[in-house]
């Protein structure tokens, strides 16, 4: 195949594989540095600012917490594109980013819920609360693991495909009630605040780390799942290398 | 349609069809919870509408598995997918004749495991119109879990996983009804409203979603 041919100009010729790992193979060195980059520079921010006067220390949990659970939803929301894309175009490359992506997610839900947790005993005085934010991304974390357990129990990729896209799509009523469960109800966790339309209600001086860490967190999950992807890609090629080398040996005995 | 409808149900409640085994597991479910907790009648009063709801909860999930892949097997699920009517229509209809065996026997049962519960008339018959209203929502959301898993071997307890978070809000606002009805301040329309939304939001997606999956899994 000559070099001519990797050359990526529409969004769909990204259906080829092999241009997907010939650019995957390009990109993934700079996401990796830049990963690195920010997070020499957004932890070197967070351990220089200046605690809370209330908070202590203990306030700058919030740089690994809150970027870990903006990723924890905005991982489910590419999964959901990704079934879009599944679903509605057939695109090849959309299941295996889906199906890549579920278990990076329930990473970082698990880590939102392991830092919200240590944040919350020194702050709440308690380790847990059935709080809905807390509740809802418990949940969440729970349908990252039954989509991975799906997609585990199917071992043909083609079907399991299309019907765990019909699962991520139900399961994406999720997200905005986790987005807006602490504008609904009263609870212990507390509203937005950076993301809001009168402006982030946030001190600057907390505010410049947490950009420069959710921006690393960010950087951090397009680098792994660009290379889960590329993992997933060679998995299934090295599975029917491997199908068409027993056929064959099944024919020469 | 309606006659499968009489169909799905004849099958369902005739020997083998598992619908009275839901509402003998719901009954041994509460009966259980006494032992856990003791039996002191104030505590169990205050906890029954919860427990009655997890109790059907749980139920109704336990025949799930067996919406399509008893169709599946004999083959009747390929003549559903071919035949003129939208498939839509046919899981909507499958889902209301499943609902109508295994969903209102647990309705039905409610009041004499609320009596065992302690509760008072007020607290067993808000009990019996949150049931009424919130079980439909689980067994939609319950057929896009069948659905997805009709074609594995062992599906039941994936189906299981995979539905109980989605059907979280049905139990929150199920039993939060309850709660309102039986405590004074807390008005009692609004989340009886809310639980009813669901379940039309489900009714909505749940076949839709079921149907697509059906599709896909067949080859």
């Amino acid at each position: 195949m000559s070099e001519n041919s990797l050359a990526i100009r529409k969004f769909s010729d990204l259906a080829n594989p092999t241009r997907f790992l010939a650019l995957a193979d390009r990109v993934l060195p700079w996401f990796a540095a830049l990963t690195a980059l920010f997070f020499v520079v957004g932890l070197w921010l967070s351990f220089t600012t200046e605690g809370d006067y209330q908070q202590g220390e203990t306030v700058r949990i919030m740089y690994v917490h809150v970027p870990a659970a903006w990723l924890s939803m905005m991982c489910y929301s590419v999964m959901a594109l990704a079934a879009l894309g599944t679903l509605v175009w057939r695109h090849p490359l959309a299941d295996v980013s889906s199906r890549a992506a579920a278990p990076i997610g329930a990473c970082f839900t698990f880590l939102a819920l392991v830092t919200g947790s240590l944040w919350g005993k020194p702050m709440w005085g308690a380790w847990w609360v059935w709080d809905a934010r807390l509740t809802s991304v418990f949940v969440l974390f729970l349908m990252y693991l039954g989509l991975m357990a799906l997609n585990r129990a199917m071992d043909d990729p083609a079907r399991s495909s299309r019907v765990s896209a019909v699962l991520v799509l139900v399961g994406f009523v999720n997200i905005p009630i986790i987005k807006f469960s602490v504008e609904w109800w009263n609870t212990l966790h507390q509203p937005a605040s950076v993301l809001r339309l009168d402006g982030p209600t946030i001190d600057p001086e907390f505010l410049r780390p947490l950009v420069v860490m959710a921006i690393a967190f960010t950087l951090l999950f397009f680098t792994l799942h660009i290379a889960a992807m590329r993992n997933e890609i060679w998995r299934r090629r090295v599975t029917s290398l491997r199908r068409l080398a027993a056929r064959s040996a099944g024919r020469e005995a | 349609m309606i006659a499968l409808f009489f169909r799905d149900l004849k099958l369902s409640i005739r020997a083998g069809g598992g619908a009275m085994i839901g509402v003998l597991f719901f009954m041994t479910v509460v009966a259980v919870i006494p032992f856990g907790v003791g039996p002191d009648l104030n505590l169990l009063a205050r906890i029954g509408p919860a427990i009655l709801w997890i109790g059907a909860l749980l139920a109704s999930l336990l025949g799930l598995d067996r919406l399509f892949q008893a169709e599946r097997e004999d083959g009747s699920l390929d003549l559903m997918l071919m035949q003129e009517t939208p498939l839509l229509v046919t899981v909507f209809v499958k889902c209301a004749a499943h609902w109508a065996a295994t969903g209102l026997p647990l309705v039905i049962a409610a009041p004499l495991l609320g009596l065992f519960m302690n509760m008072d008339e007020l607290a067993i018959g808000a009990t019996m119109l949150t049931l009424l209203v919130g079980t439909p929502a689980i067994t939609f959301i319950g057929a896009v879990g069948a659905a997805v898993a009709v074609s594995l071997p062992r599906g039941g307890l994936l189906v299981s996983i995979l539905v109980l978070p989605l059907a979280i809000p049905v139990l929150i606002f199920g039993v939060s009804a309850v709660y309102a009805a039986i405590e004074d301040p807390a008005p009692f329309l609004p989340p009886l409203m809310i639980l009813m939304a669901i379940t039309l939001f489900f009714a909505v997606i749940g076949p839709v979603a079921a149907a697509a999956a059906l599709r896909h899994a067949s080859d």
